[in-house]
């Protein structure tokens, strides 16, 4: 029971550092730009977010005066800073220079990762796994309540505040005005243009926001999956994402269920008994092997209403027919 | 009257209006200019990365530069070693290229590469000692070669039938092959290390000034090859009417899913040979990063080169320089091995940014009424 308590809960934090990296995807998906710099975004946004609370811990005598809320305030505000800067790189790339798309993000995230790896070369670990409890500190009653707390409340906030900008993206994508102009950006920009709408702006606005979304999600698999420790795999978490995205035929609320499956098989080989070193190395496949399955089976079923943004991956030029 | 009047308004609130500048799409331009502009775009990027190596190591960036040169050109061994370089990119990139001309985004070289370098390991480990060694060689080849295409026929296959997403695909099994490897080399090194020992003696044959001369012969005469497919043969024409259009192709008789599927074939197995060049010519051993990021460094090669195999030899051979120079830079200051990530993007991100200026020029407002 505890096992499998303990195996429910690390699924749901691993998941969520894919659903924010999704939910970002997603929003700048629907805008017309398969960001494949994604990868690289989220290592930023750890590196930034780390650098943030790096500077927080160094303006202070000793690492017992770190009061939560700026200890937590400022890691968020470096990590959306930098991650919709790398963002910008991305859209001033395709948008207004009309750079390939693909290219541009596969640059984008050999840069980010040699920007994150030069950072995190230049930082004290003690400061973020220091900062590290502020983000993991759960309800005060979430123990009382045996394992109904700690499945549903033991939670850091950015648990909570991932699933409402998931739902929230959900409901604006869908429901808005908002929405509407932004996937008939990405569904067809010449007609959003004939229309009157700005496809600069929303095209360079979702890629901003989804990246800063994105980025959010490195900074959570640090300072809250990892608990303050770094580790160099979070641009593997960042293609999982993407992939996370077809899973999810581009709706973040179904992103949720998908992150949380993809968290589940990515940590079950240590929750499986009985099994050798290399066979664990197998069961280590199971996401991908999942995520290859589910684009088959999208692809065979082939429904109208489960297609990516028509103008997905396509640069728009309005002189052009 | 009332409406001649009207329209001379309009006119001149238009001519208000006019913005400072706007964008004209080239119709041509002198092979000179379009050089010129790409040398610009480059040394504008290096004295970006000089400000910034400046700031960050409070190293002057010309010496750094020297080193780059140095660690690139310095000695006849390094030469050989940036030569060799160049030989496995160049390899890879000619590989996706057939695939990207089809517009097919390949981008999973990275685990085609391990795959075939995988098969040319086993060869070795199973076979090395136990047959006659010219029977090890054409096994070898034959398997990684084989394997290679395989990993990139499954995608390939998919896509023809059911137009699966093959950017995911072709990534996710990158990483299955990664585990494919581990699991490997978990078996194969019972030290329980993961790390395989080199295999020296079963290795491809040497010969030439250097170790490394075979490969680089391999890859040039591939280049040449490739380029006189691509340009000159019935395949490669059939290969940019399915880029240029699916439905053109349809129309004039192609069986576009025969040439996704051949290409693909032809993209994997291509992927399998520098896999086998990397394990038998010169590593002689495995390990998850044999690939070392060329598959996704390929596209760009690729891309940049605008999928001619010459002028990708080029770009390469840039990008080859920025990997060996930067690595130079690293040990002879003591600076941070990811210093040599940021100045690449960078420099990849200038050049990327400077084909808008090849495809397009900015007419300001002034020059414009001049025209007129």
């Amino acid at each position: 029971m505890t096992l499998l308590l303990t195996f429910l809960t690390s699924t749901i934090r691993l998941g969520i550092t894919l659903l924010l990296g999704s939910t970002g995807e997603i929003i700048t998906e629907k805008s017309g730009h398969l960001n494949l710099g994604i990868p690289g975004i989220m290592c930023v946004g750890a590196a930034c977010g780390c650098l943030g609370e790096s500077l927080y811990t160094s303006s202070l005598d000793s690492y017992d005066q770190m009061s939560p809320l700026p200890a937590v305030i400022i890691p968020i505000l470096c990590s959306l800073l930098g991650s919709a800067l790398m963002g910008l790189i991305y859209s001033f790339l395709t948008v207004t220079l009309r750079a390939n798309q693909n290219v541009t993000g596969l640059a984008l995230t050999t840069f980010g990762v040699g920007v994150t790896n030069y950072i995190i070369s230049q930082l004290e670990f003690v400061s973020f796994q220091r900062g590290s409890r502020f983000f993991t500190a759960a309800l005060p009653f979430a123990d009382k309540l045996g394992w109904f707390g700690q499945l549903f409340l033991s939670y850091g906030f950015l648990v909570y505040l991932s699933l409402a900008i998931a739902i929230v993206a959900s409901i604006v994508l869908t429901k808005t005005r908002l929405g509407l102009h932004l996937r008939s950006v990405g569904e067809n920009p010449a007609t959003a243009d004939a229309m009157g709408i700005n496809v600069t702006l929303y095209r360079y606005a979702a890629t901003c926001v989804g990246s800063a979304i994105a980025g959010l999600g490195g900074l959570f698999f640090v300072m809250d999956y990892l608990g303050g420790n770094w580790e160099y795999c979070i641009d593997a978490m960042g293609w999982l994402s993407i992939a996370l995205v077809i899973f999810a035929v581009w709706k973040p609320h179904v992103s949720i269920l998908g992150s949380f499956l993809f968290g589940g098989l990515y940590i079950a080989y240590n929750y499986i008994g009985g099994v050798t070193f290399a066979q664990k190395e197998l069961l280590k496949m199971l996401p991908y092997v999942v995520t290859i399955l589910v684009l088959i089976v999208t692809s065979i079923r082939n429904k109208r209403e489960n297609q990516p943004p028509a103008g997905l991956g396509l640069n728009y030029y309005r002189e052009e027919r | 009257m009332n409406q001649s009047v009207n329209r001379k308004g309009k006119e001149q609130t238009a001519s208000v209006h006019e913005p400072l500048f706007h964008i004209v799409k080239r119709d041509s331009i002198p092979w000179y200019k379009a050089w010129a502009i790409r040398v610009i775009a480059v040394l504008a990027a290096l004295i970006i990365c000089a400000v910034l190596i400046t700031l960050l190591s409070h190293k002057n960036p010309l010496q750094v530069y020297k080193a780059m040169f140095d660690g690139a050109f310095g000695t006849e061994r390094r030469i050989w070693m940036l030569l060799q370089e160049l030989a496995v990119l160049l390899c890879v990139s000619l590989a996706v290229t057939p695939a990207f001309k089809m517009q097919f985004w390949n981008i999973g070289a990275e685990g085609q590469v391990l795959m075939g370098g995988l098969a040319t390991a086993a060869c070795m480990f199973y076979l090395g000692g136990k047959v006659p060694y010219p029977v090890l060689l054409i096994v070898m080849v034959l398997a990684s070669l084989l394997t290679g295409a395989v990993w990139g026929l499954i995608p390939a296959l998919f896509k023809a039938k059911w137009n699966t997403n093959e950017t995911l695909f072709t990534l996710m099994m990158n990483y299955i092959a990664t585990q494919i490897v581990l699991f490997a080399l978990c078996n194969w090194a019972k030290d329980g290390s993961g790390v395989l020992r080199p295999m020296k003696n079963f290795g491809l044959p040497a010969f030439g000034p250097s170790a490394y001369f075979p490969n680089i012969l391999v890859v040039a005469i591939l280049t040449v090859i490739l380029y006189i497919y691509l340009r000159y043969s019935k395949q490669g024409y059939e290969i940019n009417v399915v880029g240029q259009s699916q439905n053109t192709a349809r129309y004039v008789g192609i069986n576009v899913k025969k040439v996704i599927i051949r290409t693909m074939f032809i993209s994997g197995l291509l992927c399998g040979l520098a896999g086998l060049l990397l394990v038998g010519g010169t590593n002689h051993t495995i390990s998850t990063a044999t690939a070392g990021g060329r598959g996704f460094t390929a596209i760009m090669v690729s891309w940049l080169g605008k999928f001619n195999p010459l002028y990708m030899t080029l770009t390469a051979f840039l990008v080859a320089f920025l990997k060996r120079g930067s690595f130079n830079i690293v040990t002879q200051f003591r600076l941070n091995d990811s210093i040599s990530d940021i100045i690449t993007g960078i420099i990849l991100f200038f050049i990327i940014g400077c084909e808008f200026f090849l495809n397009y020029k900015i007419v300001f407002r002034h020059k414009a009424k001049e025209a007129k």
